[in-house]
């Protein structure tokens, strides 16, 4: 699995080369940008997550066939009418798992980016206001992590406590910390040279309260761009894990595992493949552009560039 | 400069230490006992006690991670509790394997990446630079396993012109190498080239706004001669971070694809271990894929602060 994070960080690689960043607060100038109109990025991202999300509602209410039942006698169909996308090898809908996989493929992505978000924001903020030595060693924490991808992870807690929908969901949120905690101290840097801060800090208000009233709300947007970023990079950890047979139990559908059953019968029936892999790519395609189109909006230094 | 590396090192030597002792300890939070594990459920206690002193797991914890990670730079893994083989020469078999299919995949990529993600940022506003920047990004979205089917489905099963999977050593047969690595690797390099295409853009637009791009304009270069001689050097600095950082996930990505053609890498081997929960193979190959990456980011940090003047002046 490669890894999918954005690349408008190239900018500002670890070393600090690239003066710092104006302060993300928000001047008239980024304010007017926000209010604006949403961009072509944002409403495609956002109407492609749609797509997924209402999958995954409507399949709490209807599918066309129970997606886990098997009817022999309609095995490998190709599409019609009945079936929109065809049946699989036990003659299970395919359509019916699409919608039913849309389910687990986002309960994967909510709880892996919930778990990073909750430990990598505050590591990354700790790290941003203390300076210094609580700094040095939160980064190298979230170095090491960094050498874990999301997927080696996950398959070494697959090696350990078995398969399931939880060891992935804990072992991507591991893995997707460190790209938490990385922003939120960028972010903290910049919020903390600003003069509101310094003056807050000046009125000895404690390091809780600003990091609270100040760099929370300041951080926030990045953090949103983060959240949907991982959650693109979620979304092909789980499928990867279901591929390889480490993911998601059998036999609740989802899109990993359908693309690895197809594959015994790619020279008969190819539409097997092609079906889990165009909802995958449509749910990543979705949150990377929901993410490339928030942080046009919250970003101000990357303003004109795209 | 000679304290800013020997910082690189000791932060080299710290986080490969943590990371030993993370891999250590999450495979020693399985339940049960392997020796209990090897020998099934009718073993006597005698041969248990027996199997136990043979794979060393009577003996402390902590003493056990020492005679582990004592072995590790000497690339001694010790014995498989399952197999009961050495590890040790399996890795080294597997490894090249996998680092053939990954540098391949790699040189590929920036073939691809150079000057596509260049061309995307002198039209970035074209339709021909807006093209090729969604199509980026239709290729970052699709997992590698997926571009791999796809490619079996036309070029294999479709056209027949390639076989689906199976690897020959290029010593062995080059001919038969060669025909059967392109399928993989052009999997790998395509998703691969696709992320590195976008980070080639937003470098290149970064360097075109920058004031001595403009003075070179002004002094009578062209667009593209003036992005040539003064551009793309600046512009491969953030490239070269990223194509390391890019590196380290091709490694783990060619565990998939290797699973997808059958590859016998890396990537089928800690599969396989997991599959047979042969927990001190799966310790092994980790730590190996760990070290790998934590090499690669060593080498880019001493490699930066050797090369660039603003970082060498700072220590």
């Amino acid at each position: 699995m490669t890894d999918h994070s954005q690349p408008e960080r190239v900018t500002q690689p670890a070393s600090g080369l690239v003066p710092e960043a104006p302060p993300l607060e928000v001047t008239p100038a980024t304010a007017g940008r926000r209010r604006g109109k949403p961009s072509v990025t944002l409403m495609i991202g956002g109407a492609l997550v749609a797509v997924v999300v209402l999958s995954a509602l409507v399949s709490f209410f209807w599918t066309p066939y129970d997606p886990v039942q098997a009817f022999p006698a309609d095995r490998l169909q190709n599409s019609s009418p009945g079936h929109l996308m065809g049946t699989d090898r036990y003659g299970r809908d395919v359509f019916s798992g699409i919608l039913y996989g849309a389910r687990i493929t986002l309960l994967v992505g909510l709880i892996a980016v919930g778990i990073a978000l909750l430990i990598g924001t505050p590591l990354g903020i700790l790290a941003g206001m203390r300076g210094g030595f609580t700094e040095e060693v939160s980064m190298r924490a979230a170095d090491i992590l960094l050498a874990f991808p999301a997927l080696l992870v996950a398959i070494m807690f697959g090696a350990v406590f078995g398969a399931s929908t939880t060891t992935a969901m804990v072992a991507i949120g591991i893995g997707t910390i460190p790209g938490f905690a990385r922003v939120a101290r960028s972010g903290t840097l910049q919020v903390m040279s600003t003069e509101y801060v310094l003056a807050a800090r000046a009125a000895s208000q404690n390091a809780f309260r600003i990091a609270v009233r100040h760099v929370l709300p300041n951080i926030a947007g990045i953090v949103v761009v983060q959240c949907s970023v991982s959650f693109a990079i979620a979304v092909l950890a789980e499928a990867a894990l279901s591929f390889l047979g480490l993911g998601t139990p059998p036999p609740t559908p989802s899109w990993g595992r359908m693309l690895q059953e197809s594959q015994q019968f790619l020279d008969t029936y190819p539409m097997l493949a092609v079906w889990p892999g165009v909802a995958i790519a449509i749910a990543v395609l979705g949150f990377n552009l929901l993410g490339d189109g928030l942080r046009d909006r919250f970003d101000p230094k990357l303003n004109g560039e795209r | 400069m000679a304290i800013r590396l020997l910082v690189n090192v000791i932060r080299f030597i710290v986080t490969y230490v943590v990371a030993t002792v993370l891999v250590f300890l999450v495979m020693r939070a399985i339940p049960g006992d392997p020796a209990q594990v090897a020998l099934g459920v009718n073993a006597t206690p005698e041969l248990l006690e027996a199997t136990r002193r043979e794979f060393g797991t009577d003996r402390p914890l902590i003493v056990q991670y020492f005679d582990w990670v004592a072995g590790l730079p000497i690339g001694d893994f010790g014995t498989s509790y399952v197999t009961r083989q050495d590890i040790s020469p399996l890795v080294a078999d597997r490894v090249q394997v996998s680092l053939i299919l990954v540098v391949l995949a790699m040189i590929v990529a920036l073939l691809i990446a150079i000057p596509f993600g260049t061309f995307a940022a002198v039209r970035h506003r074209n339709p021909s630079g807006i093209l090729i920047s969604g199509l980026s990004q239709v290729g970052v979205a699709l997992p590698n396993f997926l571009a791999g089917i796809l490619l079996v489905v036309v070029f294999a099963v479709g056209l027949g012109w390639l076989p689906a999977n199976g690897w020959t050593p290029p010593g062995e047969d080059p001919g038969d190498f060669i025909r059967r690595v392109i399928l993989p690797v052009v999997a790998l390099a395509s998703v691969q080239g696709a992320i590195l295409t976008r980070y080639v853009r937003s470098a290149v637009l970064e360097v075109m706004s920058e004031d001595y791009l403009r003075t070179a304009r002004a002094k009578g270069l062209g667009r593209m001669e003036a992005l040539a001689r003064h551009g793309l050097r600046n512009a491969a600095i953030p490239v070269l971070t990223v194509t390391s950082v890019q590196l380290a996930a091709l490694i783990i990505g060619a565990v998939v694809i290797e699973r997808v053609f059958v590859i016998p890498g890396l990537g089928s081997m800690l599969l396989d271990a997991v599959g047979n929960r042969d927990l001190l193979t799966v310790q092994s190959v980790v730590m190996v894929l760990v070290s790998i990456t934590l090499i690669i980011n060593l080498v880019v940090d001493v490699l930066y602060t050797v090369l660039d003047p603003r970082i060498r002046k700072k220590a």
